[in-house]
């Protein structure tokens, strides 16, 4: 662990647009202080950029605190950094040391194309979730909110799965760009509660028809989405909803679904 | 100058107002509904909650976010819960309670019939989050837990773990996310609100920009909801996510909206403490921590033993001292002054003596380490990656943070502004919290807005006005265009020497000296006069770098920032005219003896609402007096 100021050499993605070629360029950052933060040590390194006339670097960001999901960015090719249950705005330079060399890069996938620099464009995992990510409860029709007893094992394993972000790093890590552990998060949250069991089968079939359309891949289980899941979500939910779609497959009688 | 404020409170008595007016309300038959287009901009609880109630209703939704989803907006990071008067624990809540718990906790600086209708509307919300999937914290017999928040002495807080707000704001998403797929909403990601286009004094479309491709663009509607939060990065750090902004409810204010209260900001007191120059952002720990935290200083200044070393005669535990019967629980408001005024005294602790501690070390005596964990476990690891000490072991250290602004775009009782058709929601409007918002009401308040208010009062709206129709050739959407055009073209021509948050910082700075957690007149003079002086030297001097036709962070900025140096001045001028201390804001000549906040309920008892009267001449402030009929004024005491 690092104390005292640190001299660091990152490599990052730089990328004008979607369409233009990117490359690594190299950058030497001062005065990195191991409390701040991965994405404070790029603020500084960007304000630097831009005093002396150079276009800062883009990368999403937001919360700052682990939860919107907004950040990425591969870091020496993990997502997030690879660091337990962490997302990149969690990332703090404790964690390097002096003269480290830092290779930064957008997150990588079929689905998830780059808009600039680190900053890449997620919204195909909004697409899945319109495919069927909910249950159809319009607002005012709703019942006593204790009218519906749930054991307390089973709420909590569905806040388990709940407590995706939608960051997609599981899409980045993954060898087959597969949005599994994303989806199956979803499915097996709703599938859990009695309030998503009657909408279960239609849901599994459309999120997986919708999620192969939108350029995921299938679930090979390497199990790399497991062990970089910044929310330490389970591979056992990519289960649960591949019994879910399976069931649905043989047993679910509406099969008119859009092609 | 024109604006006239007329609250549209419904007659009857407190308790039937609102079923009065919903009687009362114009109704649109459904197939009218899919007449109307609806732009809703923000999709935090207040907006996607609205969008979906609106959508399903049958109005056609255009809604814009600043972020790459829908789910990303800031309502996400709300940790600990969100206030309903169900009365589950049976031990004494109710709507009237509620109500009154939320206007003592505004000190007494709120709309009686608002907070009303929204404790009203707060067990409607439960209901409709568990219909939708959200994973509720429950007991062991499958019911719904509930812990206590600050400043109320029942348990009425349902929560999920320490991410409440993520698991409603996705309920809410999900909504909204159906209604998509059913083609009713047309979502607009990475969009930011430049203007707001008025049509015969009407609220008829906006023009955004597409941060990723720099493109103007412009949308026509037959109303406009703001949905847009709180404008707290006024101060640079603050718990606001980095592109929380007050522009989009600054640029209704200069086209016509009256604001309200702006110098109502929330000091959130369990923080991080600040710790160096580069720091981008505060990190919150929630108050449910407040619970089984206890918060202490040392007795003695610079003690120089390890916090765990300190015993029990050597500490004092200033809250439970000072408020016996809130003890650790007391409001935001009195919880934050008392840490400054220990700080102050020279007791603080940490590198920077500006940090109480938050200590759990009798909790876990008391129930084990497992059933501290597994209530904060997540709050507990946050803390620990970011500060590097283990909370299990040693105290928290913490130290109060800008977090929430209670002022906002003026709105009467159907929550529309001072322009026809623009309707405000959620934290961007002014209404339910008064000077102090309570812990766990501001998930409330956004989705009480959106679910349960809005449906009602936009359609009141549309059946009794006459909307013309409306594209967007009209010229007012072309001379707005090119309004936000020119200054973009401004900003990038100035290239000066100083960056964006070189500037941002320097607002921040006076923002919290001046016009924090303690003012006086004298430094709400200098504020206004440095804020000045920064604008000035912001145009003359700022280097915007990059073009306009392209994903251009520093330009995104700078508008925001542009925004940030006129919204700061409007606050510290409304904190110098108020003369009196309420809830957050604390004015250092008028407290008591003891140095709690000092209202003048004879002078005061009015919100302060500003209207825009051109950027060389002064904003007038305009009063809505507060009638409180049903609560009695007193000197709210927490002891």
């Amino acid at each position: 662990m690092a104390s005292g100021n640190m001299t660091l050499n990152l490599k990052i993605w730089r990328q004008k647009h979607g369409e233009a070629q990117g490359k690594l360029v190299d950058y030497k950052v001062n005065n990195v202080l191991p409390e701040m933060s991965f994405l404070e040590m790029i603020d500084v390194l960007n304000e630097q950029l831009v005093s002396k006339g150079e276009d800062a670097i883009a990368f999403d960001h937001d919360c700052r605190e682990g939860i919107c999901g907004m950040c990425s960015m591969m870091i020496d090719g993990k997502a997030h950094g690879g660091f337990k249950n962490t997302t990149t705005c969690q990332v703090h330079m404790r964690l390097y040391k002096d003269g480290d060399t830092i290779v930064v890069e957008p997150f990588r996938a079929q689905a998830f194309p780059v808009v600039k620099d680190l900053t890449v464009d997620r919204s195909a995992l909004d697409g899945i979730m319109a495919a069927g990510g909910y249950t159809s409860a319009n607002t005012g029709n709703a019942q006593d909110a204790n009218s519906i007893l749930i054991p307390k094992p089973i709420a909590d394993e569905a806040m388990d799965a709940a407590a995706c972000i939608g960051c997609g790093a599981c899409v980045a890590s993954c060898p087959n760009g597969s949005a599994m552990l994303f989806m199956g998060a979803k499915v097996s949250q709703l599938a859990l509660l009695p309030q998503g069991k009657p909408e279960a089968p239609k849901r599994a079939l459309n999120m997986v028809m919708t999620h192969d359309h939108l350029g995921f891949g299938n679930c090979t289980t390497h199990a790399e989405c497991e062990a970089t899941c910044p929310k330490g979500i389970s591979i056992e939910h990519i289960a649960r909803m591949n019994r879910e779609y399976l069931k649905a497959a043989f047993t679910y009688f509406e099969k008119k679904r859009d092609e | 100058m024109g604006i006239k404020l007329d609250s549209k409170i419904p007659s009857g008595p407190l308790a039937d107002k609102w079923d009065n007016y919903k009687f009362d309300a114009k109704l649109i038959n459904p197939a009218n509904k899919r007449k109307f287009t609806v732009i809703v901009v923000g999709t935090g609880l207040a907006g996607a909650s609205a969008s979906a109630t609106l959508a399903e209703l049958g109005y056609n939704v255009l809604s814009f976010c600043i972020q790459d989803s829908p789910r990303r907006a800031h309502s996400i990071a709300a940790q600990g819960g969100i206030n309903a008067a169900k009365n589950y624990p049976n031990d004494g809540d109710s709507v009237r309670r509620l109500f009154y718990d939320t206007v003592k906790g505004g000190d007494y600086r709120a709309r009686e019939a608002n907070v009303y209708r929204l404790a009203q509307v707060s067990n409607n919300i439960i209901d409709q989050m568990v219909s939708q999937g959200v994973p509720f914290a429950r007991e062991y017999g499958g019911l719904l837990d509930n812990r206590s928040f600050g400043g109320s002495q029942v348990s009425r807080t349902f929560y999920a773990r320490g991410q409440t707000g993520q698991q409603l704001l996705l309920g809410a998403y999900s909504g909204m996310m159906k209604m998509i797929n059913k083609g009713k909403i047309k979502q607009f990601n990475r969009r930011e609100m430049m203007d707001l286009v008025l049509v015969n004094g009407q609220a008829r479309g906006i023009i955004v920009r597409d941060l990723v491709t720099g493109k103007i663009e412009r949308y026509a509607a037959d109303a406009v909801l703001m949905c847009t939060g709180g404008y707290g990065n006024v101060f640079y750090l603050s718990t606001n996510a980095k592109v929380s902004n007050g522009s989009a409810a600054w640029r209704c204010y200069k086209k016509g909206a009256a604001f309200a209260n702006p110098c109502f900001t929330q000091i959130h007191p369990t923080c991080i403490p600040v710790h160096g120059d580069f720091q981008s952002k505060l990190t919150l720990m929630s108050e449910s921590l407040r619970n089984d935290g206890r918060v202490w200083v040392p007795k003695k200044p610079n003690d120089p033993r390890k916090p765990a070393d300190i015993p029990d005669e050597d500490r004092d535990y200033y809250l439970e001292r000072v408020y016996p019967s809130f003890g650790n629980l007391a409001p935001r408001d009195v919880s934050s002054r008392q840490a400054k005024y220990r700080c102050d005294e020279g007791l603080g602790v940490g590198p920077t003596g500006r940090a109480v501690y938050l200590d759990f070390r009798d909790a876990i005596k008391r129930d084990g380490k497992e059933t501290i964990a597994a209530k904060y476990g997540n709050l507990f690891e946050m803390y620990e990656r970011i500060t590097a000490d283990n909370p299990y072991e040693t105290p928290m250290m913490i130290y109060p943070a800008v977090h929430y602004t209670m002022g906002g775009l003026w709105v009467d009782y159907n929550l529309q502004s001072t322009i026809p058709g623009l309707h405000v929601l959620g934290e961007a409007n002014f209404s339910d919290h008064g000077a102090n918002r309570l812990g766990a009401s501001a998930l409330m308040q956004g989705l009480a807005d959106g679910y349960f208010v809005i449906p009602y009062t936009l359609g009141n709206y549309f059946g009794s006005t006459k909307l013309e129709k409306v594209t967007t050739d009209h010229q007012a959407f072309v001379d707005a265009e090119a309004a936000v055009k020119q200054q973009t073209e401004k900003l990038l021509s100035i290239k000066g020497t100083r960056t964006v948050d070189d500037f941002h910082k320097a607002l921040g700075h006076i923002m919290w000296e001046k016009v924090g957690m303690g003012r006086t007149e004298a430094g709400l003079k200098e504020a206004i006069s440095g804020i000045r002086k920064l604008r000035e030297e912001y145009w003359q001097d700022v280097n915007v770098l990059g073009g306009e036709d392209n994903f251009n962070v520093e330009l995104h900025k700078a508008t925001r920032v542009a925004d940030f140096l006129e919204l700061g001045e409007l606050m510290a001028l409304d904190a110098l005219e108020r003369n009196e201390s309420c809830g957050g804001h604390f004015r250092e000549e008028f407290q008591t003896a003891d140095g709690e906040a000092l209202r003048n309920d004879e002078t005061f008892a009015h919100a302060a609402v500003w209207e825009y009267t051109g950027a060389n001449s002064s904003p007038i402030r305009h009063k809505e007096e507060l009638v409180f009929e049903n609560v009695k004024l007193a000197t709210r005491s927490y002891k």
